[in-house]
């Protein structure tokens, strides 16, 4: 399999503190990869440089033929990297229909944007996305009233109008319901397919749901790599980690 | 539309009303401009009218940049200014070069100085500067009038919101750039007629700007141009385009992460709002009469955000109403109580702030009762 996405040497230091250090990191094409690893290990500053929130120190983030390190948030969005923030941020104010609208990948210049009329195609798959995250029939009420699940459900509906090839969710579970959690590990199982997909999760439960291959972070370094049970029986990984 | 639907299960005839006002508020609009203020106002008072619609651009801006963007600018005065000045450079020139228009041309024409206006004249300025040279011509006046502030907002908003400056920052840049250009203008005037403004002009192309017909048709000029404002503003906000300006006020890394150029959105819906200051600067020239720092500075930027608030900060027909009424009652208190009308105005900022939070627009909403439009945001209202 090909790779998708390749970290090489990628350093952020802030201030002297550096929270990713040094760090190599590739994923497939189609790929799911679960990471984790304790608090402060890194794994939000590594999502965040690779879709461009926070400018590496140095090093190099390929993605398909693209070198991510040198664009902005929305050059990297449109060239197919999608993410998904721990809180969800969606837009309060709009509907769930027009949040997803907003999120349909035509038309983002600022012209087009001025004179675009949506049509039958996109209407479809609104529609279609809305039914993928459960929210259907939720389609004309406001975003902000919406209950904590069903707000990251919708962010990940949000993403997936965009179509990304590469989907980058930092703690989609959070704060959901056991039951709610069990839906998004079907989704997420759904998502992946033809795409590859990162996902930062603390709930070993769900990470078991959905994890083929886990790489563990501690302090900005790659401790580990592997499968569930690789992991789990990795004697560095339940020193820092597990066995805590 | 739910209001319909609503007026259907409750037909009360105050809810049939506000209905109506909600759906035909362009409408209304242009009726109270076009017929009702025209023929029941005597000439000095569509004057004064005239006046207050000039200031409505600006408001009308400041509803698409600051209530629909997020973005406050508190130096919309500048661009105000620019428009205004632009047309009195031209207005200046043309009464220079016709010795017999008025007296201060006729003695500076008596020293020798043709052509040059007569406060260079006073100032000892031999030549004209190289930059009022454009302005012998209308047909550069007038689309530098409507280009050029659009183009430096642009530029100043894209190279601020690239580098990620917003908020309260960006509203701080903007005060220092008003508060500059008013300084300038006053320490210039040699060039900018200083303190005093550029004033007395008389014709327009050759057209007296003081008969009554000339009142009347530049009347009729601003309405249209003030209308085709409110238009324009509001194709905006229904295209996607306005869905994305709310977007980016209430969430714009997600705007980002969605793949829109936040910082590009930001900076030309600020040169809309610029573009429309700066034709409402000139309008208000040309009736009015005087081209003034006093219309510059932080002071009156302020003023154009309260006609806003007013209004209602999400409302392009409540930001007419809102330029309308402070001004009236800004003429009727500076004519009564000279000294408290600063105190008058922060108070109804205050008021507006704390009581209406919506403005006029929402006390229609109101009385409309609660529906499920979503509260004070995206929702168009009139």
């Amino acid at each position: 399999m090909s790779e998708i996405l390749s970290v090489t040497d990628l350093t952020i230091s802030f201030d002297g503190f550096k929270a990713i250090d040094n760090l190599s990191f590739s994923v497939d094409r189609d790929e799911l990869r679960v990471v984790i690893g304790p608090n402060g290990a890194g794994k939000t500053t590594l999502l965040d440089m690779i879709c461009g929130k926070s400018k590496p120190t140095h090093g190099s983030i390929r993605f398909k033929d693209l070198e991510l390190s040198n664009m902005v948030e929305y050059q990297i969005t449109r060239a197919g990297v999608g993410r998904k923030f721990q809180t969800p941020s969606i837009y309060q104010d709009l509907t769930v229909f027009e949040n997803l609208e907003i999120s349909s990948p035509e038309h983002r210049g600022l012209f087009g944007s001025l004179f675009f009329k949506h049509d039958r195609k996109t209407i479809e798959r609104i529609e279609s996305v809305a039914e993928a995250v459960s929210l259907q029939g939720e389609l004309h009420s406001p975003a902000g009233t919406m209950s904590h699940g069903q707000k990251q459900w919708l962010e990940i509906g949000l993403l997936l109008m965009q179509d990304p090839d590469l989907m980058l969710l930092d703690e989609p579970v959070a704060g959901m319901s056991a039951r709610e959690r069990a839906l998004t590990a079907e989704l997420l199982k759904g998502i992946a397919k033809g795409r590859s997909l990162v996902v930062i999760e603390h709930d070993m439960v769900f990470v078991k749901m959905i994890a083929k291959k886990i790489s563990v972070l501690h302090q900005g370094r790659l401790l580990a790599e592997g499968s569930m049970d690789q992991v789990q029986n990795d004697e560095r990984v339940i020193e820092v980690y597990l066995g805590s | 539309m739910t209001a319909a639907r609503q007026a259907r299960v409750r037909p009360s005839l105050r809810h049939t009303l506000v209905d109506i006002l909600e759906r035909f508020g362009v409408l209304i609009l242009a009726v109270l401009l076009l017929l009702v203020i025209p023929f029941t106002f005597d000439m000095f008072r569509l004057g004064l009218a005239a006046k207050y619609l000039c200031f409505a651009f600006p408001a009308v801006g400041i509803v698409l940049i600051w209530g629909y963007a997020g973005i406050l600018s508190l130096g919309q005065g500048m661009f105000f200014g620019l428009g205004s000045y632009m047309m009195a450079m031209f207005l200046k020139l043309e009464a220079a070069a016709n010795p017999d228009s008025s007296s201060g041309t006729a003695l500076a024409a008596f020293f020798g100085a043709a052509g040059l206006p007569d406060f260079m004249v006073w100032n000892s300025v031999e030549k004209l500067p190289i930059w009022w040279e454009p302005f012998h011509h209308v047909w550069i006046m007038i689309p530098a009038v409507v280009i050029l502030p659009a183009f430096l907002a642009f530029v100043l908003g894209y190279v601020n919101f690239r580098n990620r400056v917003s908020g309260v920052y960006f509203t701080i840049v903007t005060l220092s750039i008003a508060a500059i250009m008013a300084i300038v203008i006053i320490g210039q005037q040699g060039y900018t007629g200083g303190i005093n403004g550029i004033t007395d002009f008389k014709t327009f192309l050759g057209l007296n700007l003081d008969t009554d017909q000339a009142k009347i048709v530049m009347y009729y000029i601003t309405v249209l141009l003030l209308l085709l404002a409110v238009l324009a503003g509001r194709f905006i906000i229904r295209s996607r385009m306005g869905r994305v300006l709310v977007a980016i006020r209430d969430q714009e890394d997600r705007a980002r992460f969605s793949g829109y150029d936040s910082a590009m959105f930001k900076a030309f819906i600020f040169s809309v709002g610029a573009m429309f200051a700066s034709v409402g600067g000139a309008l208000f020239t040309i009736q009015v009469g005087l081209a003034s720092p006093s219309l510059v500075g932080i002071v009156p930027s302020i003023e154009m955000v309260i006609y806003a608030a007013v209004g209602g900060r999400v409302s392009l027909i409540g930001a007419v109403y809102g330029a309308f009424l402070v001004n009236a009652a800004k003429t009727f208190f500076s004519e009564n109580f000279v000294e408290y009308w600063t105190y008058f105005i922060g108070a109804l900022y205050v008021f507006v702030v704390m009581f209406l939070p919506a403005g006029l627009a929402g006390i229609l909403k109101k009385l409309r009762g609660s529906d499920s439009r979503r509260a004070g945001s995206k929702t168009e209202s009139n």
